[in-house]
């Protein structure tokens, strides 16, 4: 489970980030190690998405450092981001209807062969990539708008893949889907884990976290609330740090009295 | 079923026997549609794909054969060498403008402009030559760059302004027809000379100068092209190991094509051979096919025209590509300008009005190009141009008054974006648009 190199792939400290007069992200620190599933959880406008853009390389930040691989990192734009190796699958998931799987996958990366586009190639990329994340579609030379939307997310996740990620950021997965593909899509973040990609995933649906994730970060207000290993932790306790059920009047009374008592 | 070639459906063939997935991908839902072998798979396909409203080509292909049929019964020179040829040379530059427009359907844009660019073309091509006695080569290249950075201003006003395409074409529609008026203002005509580039596309210039064994050689050259290319993608896919179309299909659609081929080559040699503004049609068509299904530019116009959005995430650069396919828009309408103004030798103040606009459009509507962006071909403009082009010479033949042509065309154009339109919500109900 959590077995953690000793360096995190990814770790943000003390960042921050202003949209004018809105203070979205204060001092929020954030570590994902290599083979690590770190799910970010939060209640709306929590600043889960605004956190997810600035390691993307959407919204630059304020303060705080970004370390990759335990040095200090600029992420300016969002090929900043995918050249040091973040790959991000969005809520919508931008794909072109048109085009068909392979299309997609490779979708501004096309590989040439005497500067044409090498279909054959890019086929037996696409069906090795989906085979090893055993990853079911009817054929990878169909229209993306001929596949459900459990398979259209698969499509987006593998498509993140293709350009050898070492953080793989999801933005709500399974949202919008049924129990199977739900399942079926938690599978596929596992089969990540195990090849040894770092996972970071926002989820606003415990039960996904807690079947996939290794580490839970809550953010509340644009703040770190707390981060709890799964194992070991109740969803009550998640629950209570992403409500700030802990954190109103009677408990900040008591750690008062138990700052003051030692 | 020959043209059914889109960019990015290359692997209709499906998996023949000997060529069985990796286990991992056999487990697949039994939901799925998986197609059978042979022959009869290729018939329930078939039938699958005209429940799903994926008509392709059919319905075109059905109003060719009724077009002949009626014109042929009404009057019967209509079938003749001669008329074939005339039809062929004719289809030829309106064509040139619906391959410009296919573009930028595939784009899911418009372009109302491309027929006053192209008078505008033969204007300048004439004032050029004519008037200043330019070398002819140079003006045509001259004319197409002048088309070109045309539709690069339309393409700067939709990309980087934000106007949408209706509107800055429209304005081009009128603005371009009045800069043509300029230029012609004092004789309201200019002769072009018949030489050099001008009388390659005359009507009286042929393949090979009329040589029998010219028709035959473009047809010998266009199926050999077929054959080998199938043959060596099979050949790859196989190496490769991933589905591949079957070595009968691939007979189908070379005997097919054969048929069609040597059998307008028969017809083209009873009567002068094949016009050579015909073969340059052919040509350019080719070219741009590579480039709309082979080439990286191809693909990201086709993303672009599916989704902005995942385009513009997948790094491509939006604006670049539309300013890129509107200029290869107007290139084509100054191209097709010269081929125009090659049937007369003549720049003229009615060049590029009247219904050519509608004609370029609706050609490339009926060869099956969606108006919706992402879907289509551009040998659309090779098939609906032979349709309108029919009508045309059909009612030419009939001596139908110029107002019975224009409802008749206006008919055809609205039923073709009716098939269209419902063929998409089809597809969509099927589950495959």
């Amino acid at each position: 489970m959590v077995h953690v190199s000793a360096t995190p792939v990814l770790a943000l400290r003390g960042v921050s980030k202003r949209f004018g007069a809105v203070q979205a992200l204060t001092d929020v620190e954030l570590e994902v190690h290599a083979g690590e599933v770190a799910a970010l959880v939060g209640d709306n406008g929590a600043g889960k998405s605004t956190l997810v853009k600035t390691i993307a390389g959407v919204h630059p930040i304020d303060e705080g450092v970004i370390e990759w691989e335990g040095r200090g990192v600029s992420i300016n734009r969002p090929s900043d981001a995918q050249q040091l190796g973040v790959a991000t699958v969005y809520q919508d998931l931008a794909l072109c209807d048109n085009l068909d799987v392979v299309g997609n996958l490779f979708l501004g990366r096309e590989l040439l062969r005497y500067g044409s586009i090498d279909e054959v190639t890019m086929e037996k990329r696409s069906r090795e990539l989906l085979n090893t994340l055993s990853i079911r579609i009817p054929s990878v030379r169909i229209p993306i708008a001929s596949l459900s939307g459990g398979q259209r997310q698969v499509v987006a996740i593998a498509r993140a893949l293709i350009g050898d990620p070492k953080v793989v950021i999801l933005d709500e997965p399974t949202a919008a889907l049924g129990v199977e593909q739900t399942a079926q899509v938690l599978d596929l973040v596992e089969r990540l884990r195990e090849r040894g990609l770092g996972v970071i995933l926002i989820s606003h649906n415990m039960a996904d976290v807690t079947a996939v994730a290794d580490t839970v970060h809550v953010l509340r207000l644009g703040r770190n609330n707390g981060s709890f290993p799964v194992k070991g932790t109740t969803n009550e306790q998640i629950i209570a740090a992403i409500t700030g059920a802990t954190d109103n009047a009677v408990t900040r009374r008591q750690s008062r009295n138990a700052e003051a008592t030692q | 079923m020959s043209s059914d070639k889109t960019t990015v459906d290359t692997s209709k063939g499906g998996v023949p026997a000997d060529e069985v997935l990796p286990p991992a991908v056999e487990v697949i839902d039994p939901r799925l549609l998986v197609r059978e072998q042979g022959f009869r798979g290729y018939i329930t396909e078939f039938k699958r794909r005209v429940k799903g409203g994926e008509l392709g080509s059919m319905p075109v292909i059905a109003a060719l054969i009724i077009i002949f049929v009626v014109f042929q019964l009404a009057n019967d020179r209509f079938l003749s060498a001669n008329n074939i040829s005339n039809i062929g040379y004719y289809l030829a530059g309106a064509g040139m403008l619906s391959i410009g427009l296919v573009f930028v359907l595939l784009l899911g844009e418009i372009d109302l402009s491309v027929a006053s660019v192209s008078g505008l073309a033969a204007a300048i091509f004439a004032v050029f030559t004519t008037t200043h006695g330019m070398n002819m080569w140079l003006a045509v290249l001259l004319t197409i760059v002048i088309g070109v950075a045309i539709g690069a201003i339309h393409g700067f006003f939709l990309a980087k302004i934000g106007v949408p395409a209706f509107v800055v074409t429209l304005a081009g529609f009128l603005g371009w027809n009045g800069l043509m008026l300029w230029l012609l203002r004092k004789t309201g005509s200019i002769s072009i000379a018949d030489t050099g580039p001008i009388h390659i596309v005359d009507q009286t210039s042929f393949f090979m100068n009329s040589s029998i064994a010219g028709a035959y050689i473009l047809a010998t050259v266009g199926v050999a092209a077929m054959l080998l290319s199938s043959l060596a993608d099979q050949a790859r896919r196989r190496k490769a190991g991933v589905p591949f179309r079957p070595t009968s299909e691939i007979l189908l659609r070379t005997v097919l094509l054969a048929i069609v081929s040597y059998a307008l080559a028969i017809v083209l040699n009873n009567s002068n051979g094949v016009p050579n503004a015909l073969v340059l049609f052919l040509v350019v068509l080719v070219i741009c096919d590579y480039v709309v299904r082979r080439t990286t530019f191809g693909r990201k116009v086709f993303a672009v025209g599916g989704s902005i959005e995942a385009s513009s995430r997948a790094g491509i650069s939006v604006p670049g590509i539309r300013i890129a396919v509107f200029a290869i828009a107007g290139g084509f309408a100054a191209l097709g300008g010269l081929f125009i103004a090659g049937q007369i030798q003549t720049a003229n103040t009615q060049a590029g009005s009247g219904n050519l606009l509608m004609l370029a459009i609706a050609a490339a509507v009926i060869g099956g190009t969606s108006l919706f962006g992402g879907r289509g071909n551009v040998w659309s403009a090779l098939i609906g141009g032979l349709v309108i082009q029919s009508i045309q010479t059909g009612l030419d033949l009939l001596n139908m008054d110029v107002s019975i042509q224009y409802m008749i065309t206006g008919g055809v154009l609205l039923a073709a974006v009716v098939i269209d339109s419902v063929s998409r919500r089809t597809q969509r109900t099927s589950g495959r648009a």
